[in-house]
């Protein structure tokens, strides 16, 4: 079974439609790499596979069913987490506080809660950081809370919206390290979106280009060449291979998502 | 002290006020949404002025006036952020209006200052068992959500990915806070609602990560904080109310100053 089917799949946001007809196909088991500008739709599309929005034409099947029938075995990590940083809460208190989260009541948490969350804290190596408050982990260490959360009610597919953005480039390469570990340990199917390839180069399996409405998907060294990237993004792009690693430039100048990563770098 | 009636009345309304306050302020204090319960408070304002000018018992209007603005506010959400100046003139507009009732009805100026700074020491018995009933509404209404009101809290994308609907927390809590905010005036008053919503709560949360423990530790400090306040009061003869802000300030004082890290409370020294 397949863990994610696009079929001509048009998404819109806020009445523009961001994907159109794309098809893609996504193995059990696959990391992959989902990359693309800022509003290429890489968010769009995690939300629609979790079921958040309806595409407008085509057919979205997760784990073999309508995205809804399969919202208890997706773990999502959210983009948007700028206020989190602040908590007065315990690492412990942070994870918990999803168990069950939509449910109504008091947030007692049972044996076997309890047991899912020491779990998925030992799987990132975050069992230290349960007792210590938020407010004073670093990106890394916040970053494998948000990661444990994501893997609890074990999970068979997990859709990670840049884990990357907020975190150090010197961590970046460990974080993906991890996410790769946790996937091969578990068999967990991966989507993880990112501005900048580099970190992801060792890991993902194959990658999801999404760029002028529409989408390319390959191995890296399918998709990520300039012929192919120019075709989808309809402007000439050239692809550079430097000390390992990959630069993407469009011909005004480096994309925006190489930009942000020089960004990153600067500040 | 404990001979006389009032004062028995004085901590039993205390006390059930403070369990009240604590608790919803921890949560209130967790959304940032500190300066929401002294906005609905203002607001409550014209709500109990009003209530007497046509003979009903202030805590009704009162109540009546912050569960409409809390919902209002719950369902504006997002939209109000930024906003205020917008939020400032419905607050003084509230004071004012409250003013034009009072005008009306010019007999009642100490109610209008046990309004405003609350009196602690003049609650009826009567009024002891609404404060009661109030506070178990409260508090259960505040146990049936407080799961999704966490989970929403704490990561609010995610919980509405899980399929928490944000806004029906948002109006639910702040109608807990609007039930709260009434209860808590009872005490302190209008205007220093912030002693007893905000300050145990700002001060439990500098103390603990633990989130039981710190949600206990709130309305424990309140409760603390309001009988020292009322026996203080007993024994100075000067206003409970300002009793009770002044421990509340000092408590955070002291909480802050307690969890400075070392290296930090050395450099400060």
């Amino acid at each position: 079974m397949n863990a994610i089917e696009l079929d001509h799949v048009t998404l819109a946001r806020d009445g523009r439609t961001v994907l159109s007809r794309i098809d893609a196909t996504v193995g059990a088991g696959e990391f992959v790499a989902v990359l693309g500008s800022n509003g290429s739709g890489k968010t769009t599309l995690l939300h629609a596979i979790l079921g958040l929005i309806a595409p407008r034409e085509g057919e979205i099947r997760v784990l073999g069913g309508p995205p809804k029938s399969a919202a208890t075995a997706i773990g999502y990590l959210p983009q948007k987490r700028a206020a989190i940083a602040d908590l007065p809460l315990r690492g412990w208190d942070f994870v918990a506080s999803a168990v069950k989260g939509e449910r109504w009541g008091w947030p007692a948490v049972g044996a076997q809660d309890r047991a899912d969350v020491a779990a998925a804290l030992k799987l990132v190596e975050a069992t230290a950081l349960a007792d210590r408050a938020i407010s004073r982990l670093s990106g890394g260490e916040l970053q494998r809370l948000l990661l444990a959360k994501a893997l609890l009610g074990r999970p068979k597919l997990l859709l990670l919206d840049e884990p990357l953005i907020s975190l150090d480039p010197r961590f970046q390469f460990g974080a993906v390290a991890l996410v790769r570990r946790v996937q091969k340990e578990l068999g967990l199917t991966v989507l993880f979106t990112a501005h900048d390839l580099n970190p992801l180069l060792d890991s993902v399996d194959r990658v999801l280009y999404l760029g002028g409405g529409g989408a390319a998907l390959g191995t890296v060294d399918e998709v990520v060449t300039g012929p192919v990237l120019s075709r989808l993004c309809d402007t000439p792009i050239e692809v550079l291979r430097i000390h390992g690693g990959i630069v993407v430039v469009a011909a005004h100048g480096e994309l925006d998502h190489e930009a942000h990563r020089h960004d990153a770098h600067d500040a | 002290m404990l001979d006389y009636d009032f004062m028995r009345t004085a901590f039993a309304a205390g006390t059930i006020v403070a369990v009240v306050c604590g608790a919803v302020g921890y949560f209130l204090v967790l959304r940032n949404l500190a300066f929401a319960g002294h906005a609905l408070s203002h607001v409550g304002f014209a709500g109990a002025t009003g209530a007497v000018l046509i003979d009903i018992a202030p805590l009704w209007g009162l109540l009546a006036f912050t569960l409409a603005a809390g919902v209002a506010m719950g369902v504006l959400g997002e939209r109000l952020r930024g906003r205020d100046i917008a939020v400032g003139i419905v607050l003084s507009l509230s004071l004012g209006l409250g003013v034009l009732f009072l005008h009306f009805y010019t007999s009642h100026a100490t109610q209008t200052v046990a309004l405003l700074f609350g009196n602690v020491l003049g609650v009826s018995s009567a009024n002891v068992w609404n404060l009661l009933g109030l506070a178990v509404v409260c508090l259960i209404a505040l146990a049936v959500i407080s799961r999704p009101l966490l989970f929403a809290t704490i990561d609010p994308e995610l919980a509405e990915a899980k399929g928490v609907s944000l806004r029906t927390i948002s109006v639910l809590f702040l109608m807990v806070v609007g039930l709260a905010v009434a209860e808590a005036t009872q005490v302190v008053g209008i205007l220093l609602v912030f002693a007893l919503m905000v300050g145990p709560a700002a001060t439990a949360q500098r103390l603990s990560s633990h989130f039981r423990a710190a949600l206990i530790l709130s309305a424990a400090l309140a409760v603390a904080e309001t009988w020292l306040g009322i026996a203080l009061a007993y024994e100075t003869d000067w206003p409970p109310s300002f009793w009770i802000t002044a421990l509340s300030c000092l408590a955070y004082g002291l909480s802050y100053f307690a969890s400075m890290p070392r290296a930090a409370r050395a450099e400060a020294e």
